[in-house]
């Protein structure tokens, strides 16, 4: 009976209450979305201006063309509290690069390590590798920044002792203080020139040579040294060229001044803090990513590869770990961008990095609105372009499927 | 005939294993000295274990102090105390000392009971909640985090059912850390439940919005996020409002963790078969049931080790609203190493060696529990 | 649905408009509300804003807060307090957050003109010094060339440092920290020779150091440090409230009037004491104040009268022992002046 009334009632397409009318419903979802998105935008804009408006103040970014009146205590490039709030902001953003940069080289190479370390064989090496990684990775990075610059970097001998120490030897060179690391800065002289550009020609005589000895293995079957040759054109070459030229470098030894050390390098205990902190807190991620990512490459592929009759070296360089890769860099991205992230971290320790310059800036001019723009512009945009690197690396890595 | 037997009567007992094997030795051989590198590490490992370990577990027990009342217990006699010159040790009597102010900041000392029972309460709701086998996990987890907010928020701000008033710039230590990490829990789990929908969408205007908002979020540092929250917030909002400050760093927080809770969520989406979306809409069931019974259990189930992941990293996080100078475990402990009670050189080093004892305990808990979850859930979905 | 959003929108635009046409009247607003926000210094600076272990605040900062209380309220608790940092204390005033800002913040034209505030009273005249340890050996600021020197940043501070080591051609390598407890941590563990900030902050920050007989404050003072309240600009009648608060501590000094004999002076014959008290019959000072008639009592009972508030809070009666110096009466040879009250 039911089928039958079913039936006479068929003919018309079922009648549907416009309520429940599927694109109806998205367009009036995605109107409710502008309309809210839209309100909130202005309400904070609305209040923004009157409360600008009321304290009399304004808008913009001409502030960044004034002079900026204070010193930054790290910066690669000149700078003085004459410059602009905008060259400050660029000594920050430079500090920010150097800082990440090199954080990341070493949280990779620690990390691979450490990560390595875990899948040992070695009990002893396992088990401290293991510690090492539950360790960092479950302390917050804003704490190992203090516990380097207070707990340990604070506790190294004071400057005074340094200039004692230098007064019964003399010659030393080198120097660990709670104001930093000091040691001689390299003074180039003339015809350094010529060095530079010959360790410019050995690099991409290396990588011609590389492409060359690719070819010539596909043909032949043969594997010229690489390693070798380039180890020669990269190092050796230069260092004929250096020895040819005269040696035309000398040292800047730091000397004791009056408070400070005075010439030489130095290198201060708050981009040693973070540096440290940062790297090997990103380590011990990096390490549990790497460990992931050689115990997902099957074990049947190390042994067919023994089978074929590749060496271990081989096997790990041109079996495990292509194939590893794999697995590893997409959460390896995201650690990378973690670290440059946590480099902000630097305001804690007075490391004048961007957030740390923009803070003062936001201060002595007033302009919260502007600094806070730039700087998630800028984070933005490190963001992006570690990102569309890393999708690069990625894809070139990508396994080809036919 | 019958005395030649071709089968044997009696076992022959089981020889030992060869003692490269079984003993010791051959532990030690297989595990540590199988091979000339392998040889050279363990010794290098062994000698720098016992060049750093005795003297730190001389300087963190053995020589450390463990009672006294101001800085003096902790001073050596050139440095105006009692103890010889060239000691170091920790200064437990420090963290002693302040262990009140570590756990609870400024809380007022007569109403510390309010603090200690919302704790209480937390840990008789939590630990029902974690045990697998306990029933009523719905009931429970209503209670968890719709019930323990709101009776928390009550209790420990006062001014209601005659409770004294205790403004939250007089709270800290570890109540703060625990709070904001809790909330930021709470708040972002559905959040980011929402926006990880709201990015699969098939609706542009909304999938547009919540990937910039999360990609956003998720591409500048906790910290711009927290001076946003701190800073430009009364901007935006009507003249003369006043937002708690706390409130804010909350409201911050809870918008950083939910667009990576969002990520996390999105991954178990995209892992869920496209055949059980099918399946769902061939029921005949609406977008909201499809999601509720079929969808999300099993997404969530997928990535409960990177919700628990992301709730590990917000707790490390709530640390960094120390910069914003409010008073967080670890906030309290570094603005006590400025008092001048306990000024000494080992101060610091104690006080974080202390304050990264209590953030490990939690977050190593925590990811145990995770890795605990995720051998039980494991129900040979995986591929 | 979208009619309801249509009126929303628009109520919103026209709410907005009332409240952008309505005169800022932040003595209203307080009045309604019932209690001064008052922003005060977050990072327990003793002698000016600080908090004791049970929550309690003091300070002459927080005084200024408590004389405004009772001026408007007759009660001194009818304050609520706002801990600040260096950096936040600037929006935290331009949003409405606050009430007043009362955070030895400096008098400066541009914070006067550009941030968008209004000072006029100075309740301690300041300016930035030098601190060193002992064993340096250093007898002046001008010895200081090529020192490390320790400075919360996003101060005037910070630029004064800046300018002066510039005026004497000498350089330095600073060493910026975010909160004055950082600062203080580092210097006392020997990573900078000297630290810099206003000298009243120097007494206070010495005392916190292990051995305080082993620093020294150095003689030269490198910058005016005007300390004093800071409210909204284009708000003239809480200006007014403000400064007279401060003021009227002033005169009460220089009247001799106290926390103790304020009920007698009551019946003084001095008519300038009679209103400044209130006690002149037709009296219309308060009024046109916007406050009571007996505001200027209210405000001696609960703080004292400036002196009193003075050696209490930072001088002989505290720890930090910090002298009148510019702080004295002008008839005693410092800055302090209140106008007639008449």
């Amino acid at each position: 009976m039911a089928i039958a009334d079913a039936r006479t009632g068929s003919g018309d397409p079922p009648k549907v209450s416009l309520l429940y009318n599927p694109a109806l419903r998205s367009y009036v979802y995605q109107i409710v979305t502008i309309v809210v998105i839209a309100w909130v935008i202005w309400y904070a804009w609305h209040n923004a201006s009157q409360n600008l408006a009321r304290a009399n103040m304004t808008a913009g970014f001409g502030f960044l063309n004034s002079r900026a009146g204070f010193d930054v205590a790290q910066s690669l490039i000149a700078y003085s509290s004459d410059s602009t709030y905008f060259r400050a902001l660029q000594v920050g953003l430079i500090n920010t690069l150097v800082v990440s940069a090199a954080g990341i080289v070493t949280a990779t190479i620690v990390g691979l390590l450490v990560g390595i370390g875990r899948l040992s064989q070695n009990w002893l090496i396992a088990r401290l590798c293991t510690v090492y990684v539950e360790i960092f990775r479950n302390i917050p990075p804003l704490l190992v920044i203090f516990f380097w610059y207070l707990g340990v970097l604070a506790l190294l001998p004071s400057i005074r002792t340094i200039f004692q120490h230098l007064e019964e030897n003399p010659d030393a060179v080198f120097f660990i203080s709670n104001r930093g690391i000091y040691m001689p800065a390299p003074v180039f002289g003339e015809g350094f020139g010529y060095v530079l550009t010959a360790f410019a020609i050995g690099i991409v005589a290396a990588i011609a040579f590389a492409i060359w000895a690719n070819a010539r293995q596909r043909a032949t079957g043969k594997r010229p040294p690489v390693l070798m040759v380039s180890l020669g054109l990269i190092v050796l070459m230069p260092v004929v060229v250096f020895l040819f030229a005269g040696m035309p470098l000398s040292l800047d030894y730091a000397i004791p001044g009056s408070f400070n050390m005075r010439g030489g390098m130095s290198i201060g205990p708050e981009f040693l803090a973070l540096f440290l902190a940062l790297s090997l807190y990103t380590a011990s991620f990096i390490a549990e990513i790497v460990r992931a990512g050689i115990r997902g490459v099957a074990k049947g592929q190390t042994e067919a590869s023994y089978a074929l009759g590749l060496r271990p070296g081989q096997t790990t360089r041109l079996v495990v770990l292509p194939q590893a890769l794999r697995i590893i860099i997409p959460p390896l991205t995201s650690q990378y961008l973690n670290l440059i992230k946590n480099s902000s971290l630097a305001v804690a320790v007075g490391y004048a990095d961007l957030v740390a310059v923009g803070g003062t800036i936001l201060n002595q001019a007033g302009k919260a609105i502007e600094i806070i723009a730039i700087w998630m512009l800028v984070y933005v945009s490190i963001s992006l372009v570690t990102s569309l690197f890393m999708n690069w690396f990625n894809a070139k890595m990508a396994l080809v499927e036919r | 005939m019958s005395d030649i037997s071709y089968v044997r009567e009696r076992f022959i007992p089981a020889e030992s294993p060869p003692i490269s094997d079984a003993s010791a030795y051959g532990w030690i051989r297989r595990n540590l000295f199988a091979s000339w590198s392998d040889s050279v590490l363990t010794i290098v490992a062994i000698l720098a274990i016992l060049y750093y370990l005795p003297p730190a577990i001389d300087w963190l027990f053995l020589s450390a102090v463990w009672t006294g009342t101001d800085r003096t217990a902790c001073l050596t006699v050139d440095q105006g105390g009692a103890l010889p010159t060239g000691w170091s040790g920790a200064c437990w009597a420090y963290v002693g000392d302040r262990f009140v102010q570590f756990m609870f900041g400024s809380y007022p000392r007569d109403q510390l009971w309010r603090p200690l029972l919302v704790a209480a309460v937390f840990v008789a709701l939590l630990v029902p909640f974690l045990i697998p086998r306990v029933p009523r996990k719905g009931l429970n987890a209503l209670l968890l985090l719709v019930g323990l907010p709101i009776f928390a928020y009550i209790l420990l701000l006062g001014g209601r059912f005659g409770l004294r008033h205790v403004e939250t710039s007089l709270w800290g230590g570890l109540m703060v850390t625990l709070i904001l990490s809790f909330v930021g829990i709470v708040i972002s789990l559905p959040a980011g439940i929402l926006l990880a929908l709201g990015r699969r969408s098939q609706m542009p205007i909304l999938k547009t919005a919540c990937i910039v908002f999360i990609e956003l979020i998720r591409g500048v540092p906790l910290i711009t996020v927290l001076f946003m929250a701190s800073v430009l917030l009364p901007l935006f909002l009507e003249p003369g409002n006043n937002i708690d400050k706390f409130l804010r760093a909350l409201i911050g927080v809870s918008i950083f963790a939910s667009a990576y809770m969002a990520e996390v969520i999105r991954g178990g989406l995209q892992a869920i078969p496209k055949g059980q979306y099918e399946a769902a809409d061939a029921l005949g069931l609406n977008y909201f049931h499809k999601m509720t019974f079929i969808v999300l259990p099993q997404a969530i189930k997928l990535v409960i080790p990177g919700i628990v992941n992301t709730f590990i990293g917000m707790f490390k996080d709530t640390s960094l609203v120390t910069i914003i100078s409010m008073y967080d475990l670890l906030g309290v402990v570094k603005a006590s190493f400025g008092d001048s009670g306990w000024i000494t050189p080992v101060t610091p080093l104690t006080g974080l060696i202390f304050a990264g004892f209590v953030f490990w305990l939690f977050c190593f808990g925590m990811s145990r529990y995770s890795a605990f979850v995720e051998r039980r859930l494991d129900t040979g979905h995986k591929r | 649905m979208a009619k309801k959003i249509v009126a929303a929108v628009i109520g919103a635009a026209v709410m907005g408009i009332g409240a952008q046409a309505a005169q800022a009247d932040t003595l209203s607003d307080v009045k309604a509300k019932g209690f001064v926000q008052c922003g005060v210094n977050g990072s327990n600076l003793a002698g000016f804003g600080a908090q004791d272990s049970a929550g309690n605040w003091s300070g002459l900062d927080v005084d200024l807060c408590k004389a405004v209380a009772a001026a408007v309220f007759g009660d001194a608790t009818k304050v609520k307090y706002t801990p600040l940092s260096a950096k936040d204390r600037f929006p935290a005033l331009q949003s409405g957050e606050i009430d007043m800002l009362a955070r030895n913040t400096t008098w400066s034209t541009s914070r006067d003109s550009q941030l968008g505030f209004d000072f006029r009273a100075v309740n301690y005249y300041d300016g930035q010094g030098f601190m060193v340890k002992k064993e340096l050996g250093v007898k002046s600021a001008l010895e200081l060339s090529g020192a490390s020197i320790c400075v919360q940043s996003g101060t005037t501070t910070e630029l004064n440092l800046a300018d002066y080591f510039r005026a004497n051609n000498m350089d330095f390598k600073p060493v910026v920290f975010e909160a004055q407890d950082e600062a203080d941590a580092a210097y006392n563990a020997g990573r900078c020779d000297a630290y810099t900030t206003d000298a009243s902050g120097l007494y206070s920050i010495r005392l916190k150091m292990a051995n305080p007989d082993d620093h020294m404050v150095l003689p030269e003072i490198i910058s005016k440090e005007p300390l004093g309240p800071a409210v909204r600009q284009n708000d003239s009648k809480w200006l007014d409230v403000v400064s007279w608060s401060h003021y009227a501590m002033v005169a009460a000094e220089e009247f001799g009037i106290n926390q103790e004999n304020v009920e007698e002076m009551k019946k003084s014959a001095n008519p300038d004491i009679k209103r400044f008290l209130g006690e002149e019959a037709d009296s219309t000072l308060g009024a046109d104040l916007g406050l009571p008639k007996d505001w200027a009592v209210q405000i001696v009972k609960a703080v004292g009268n400036y002196g009193d508030s003075f050696e209490r809070n930072v001088g002989q009666g505290s720890p930090l022992k910090i002298d009148r110096g510019l702080n004295a009466l002008w008839t005693k040879g410092g800055l302090q002046y209140a106008p007639p009250i008449r």
